[in-house]
């Protein structure tokens, strides 16, 4: 994995699993770069993802469990989107981790 | 699911012994710690310039420390028995995945040092100098022991290669040899007090997102306590139970329990952690430091009982070290046993016929049984020898009609590790995670074909996350996995608490207040 990215001509660090070194340099072109790397098309239901993902973190400083992750897209999609399986359809390397990364958050750790 | 860069294996009916392929995984090592990990956990950043003579001190110091550690360096005879234990050797073919391969990378430095032969004769005995390579060595390989100690159940001379696996990390992380998965983890617990590093607010932010989960299902209000004073039991159980699937649904489960047995209980923030990465790593300093936050927590909370959530090597240290590392324990309840596993605590009320459960409500599954490495062979439940074994299938037949076990060479001391368990439950290890999960996998598919079994219950967070990611690269579904208490939870008819038929009193729930009604349905 190449130590930095680049996005719209401007060069971005990241650690040696992809993710940003500096969660504060994250840009919308970040997640864009990083799905090409994984040879995934954005679109308008991963930034749903996205979007959500950095607003949480934003609030709580960590990635949303996956049950809270799911709920939320559950109530703002309908039921039938609110599921793991839906998530992962999206981010085929697992919603934590790989929606993470594309959303500039720091990788989840621990036993998951 | 992320498609492999690697060959899977296929599997088969039984697991065969394969023949070997020297170093066939001689490339795989894990990420290495940086220096902020290392100094919050006590260690050098970085290899010194002396760094064998630092090694071979530190081994002298542990082997006179672990009188054990020595007398298994000293004992092997080369018999053979254990050679095909090993799920990484059964899953890579690489002979040093053999238990007695990986010992002897430890042993030919021990007989080089600190034996009289090994120091005069070093190619007679088999004895090497500590060099660069051999460190390598120890890094890649010390790191595809999953410390499951199946090969000691085999070992006429009751070798423990985990034990080794644990010396080999402590002294490769004293010359600044970390690894970046396990000591991220443990700098994080000492930061933020779970190794996912869920602060306070998202914690009760998840639990409160759980109490209207379960009211909306079952029209009962169920707690998920945070930081309560005064409760009767704190329950510790590893951040995965808050954040992952399966891991949540079995979280649920030991609520729906305690609501049931009527006693109050709180989860600590600041012991939000079960694991205990401490001992993946082999130090004592670390596991004391981590277990430490349990007894603190405890006497800040006032709680009476410790419960442990389902978590494999959590078990074990708390099972068998948590007197030492963090007693006494005077001032608990002492009727009761200290700490207790939420298994336990759910049997017992099974059995006073205290829990009213619905088979039925499971009947869309067959199950079977995964033994987690850790509770099996290092720790046990109950009162009497093989609890560990018969509680939770005591618990699985009180809540399912459909449960077969697998093949009986692959189950109870005899388990084979998920392949993720000691600290290789990371993305840079997944070509390991995958090969040695195959043995495991081999009993699965054949109860599967011959039993119809659909789902594999487990009680412990690392199998639960292992498996969800391994099983797809075997053509299997990833929910195929769950937590032993998903199944009591969903069986379990919870009967409607006091507040449920008091709306004024007052509690988190206020929005849902308006609905009690919905609560003489439950």
């Amino acid at each position: 994995m190449a130590d930095t990215i680049e996005v719209d001509g401007k060069e971005f660090a990241v650690d040696e699993e992809g993710y940003l070194s500096n969660l504060n340099d994250w840009v919308p072109g970040v997640a864009g770069v990083m799905a090409k790397q994984d040879n995934l098309e954005l679109t308008d239901e991963h930034w749903d993802i996205i979007n959500f993902l950095r607003e949480y973190y934003e609030e709580y400083q960590i990635a949303p469990a996956v049950r809270v992750l799911t709920k939320a897209v559950g109530k703002k999609l309908g039921k039938e989107k609110g599921n793991s399986k839906y998530l992962y359809s999206l981010f085929p390397y697992g919603p934590a981790k790989q929606a993470c990364r594309f959303a500039g958050l720091p990788k989840p750790t621990g036993c998951v | 699911m992320a498609k492999a860069t690697f060959e899977v294996p296929a599997l088969s009916q039984y697991t065969e012994v394969p023949p070997v392929t020297p170093d066939a995984m001689a490339h795989s090592a894990p990420f290495k710690s940086k220096d902020e990990w290392q100094d919050a956990l006590g260690f050098p950043g970085e290899l010194p310039e002396d760094w064998q003579a630092k090694a071979i001190d530190k081994m002298g110091d542990l082997l006179g420390k672990y009188r054990s550690l020595r007398v298994y360096m000293d004992s092997c005879v080369k018999c053979g028995s254990c050679t095909d234990k090993c799920h990484y050797f059964l899953g890579t073919k690489d002979p040093k995945n053999m238990p007695v391969g990986r010992q002897d990378l430890m042993r030919k430095v021990y007989r080089r040092y600190f034996t009289l032969a090994g120091r005069f004769f070093p190619k007679l005995v088999g004895a090497e100098d500590f060099t660069k390579e051999v460190l390598d060595d120890w890094y890649s390989y010390f790191h595809q022991c999953s410390q499951c100690r199946r090969c000691s159940v085999f070992c006429p001379y009751g070798i423990d290669t985990a034990e080794i696996s644990m010396a080999a990390r402590e002294i490769m992380d004293s010359i600044g040899v970390g690894q970046k998965y396990c000591n991220e983890i443990i700098a994080k617990v000492y930061r933020i007090g779970n190794n996912l590093g869920l602060p306070g607010p998202a914690l009760e932010d998840t639990l409160e997102g759980l109490e209207e989960d379960v009211f909306d299902d079952t029209g009962v209000k169920v707690r998920y306590p945070l930081d309560e004073e005064g409760a009767e039991i704190l329950l510790v159980t590893p951040s995965a139970d808050f954040f992952a699937e399966p891991h949540v649904d079995g979280l649920i489960g030991y609520g729906k329990v305690f609501h049931e047995a009527g006693v109050s209980w709180t989860i600590s923030s600041y012991a939000s952690e079960a694991a205990n990465f401490g001992m993946f790593i082999g130090s004592y300093a670390n596991m004391r430091k981590l277990a430490q936050r349990i007894r603190e927590a405890a006497i800040k909370l006032k709680v009476k009982r410790i419960v442990f959530g389902e978590c494999g090597h959590a078990w074990r240290v708390a099972y068998s070290f948590l007197n030492t590392l963090a007693g006494p324990w005077d001032f608990l309840d002492p009727r009761y046993p200290v700490p207790q596993h939420i298994c336990e605590f759910t049997y017992e009320l099974i059995k006073e016929g205290k829990l009213n459960l619905d088979k039925s409500e499971n009947d869309d599954k067959v199950l079977t049984f995964h033994d987690s490495c850790n509770v099996a062979r290092a720790s046990r439940m109950g009162t009497t020898p093989g609890g560990q074994f018969e509680i939770p299938r005591a618990i699985l037949k009180a809540t399912c009609n459909n449960f077969y076990d697998m093949d009986e060479d692959t189950i109870r001391d005899r388990t084979f590790c998920c392949g993720g368990g000691g600290g290789l439950l990371t993305d840079d290890l997944m070509e390991i995670r995958v090969k040695g999960a195959k043995p495991r996998l081999d009993a699965l598919n054949n109860v599967m074909q011959e039993k119809g079994v659909t789902h594999m219950a487990a009680i412990c967070a690392i199998c639960k996350s292992q498996f969800t990611k391994v099983l797809p690269y075997y053509g299997m579904e990833m929910d195929q996995i769950v937590s032993l208490h998903q199944l009591v939870s969903n069986a379990l008819v919870l009967t409607p608490g006091e507040d449920d038929e008091e709306p004024d009193e007052d509690d988190d729930l206020d929005k849902n207040d308006n609905d009690e009604d919905t609560d003489e349905a439950a």
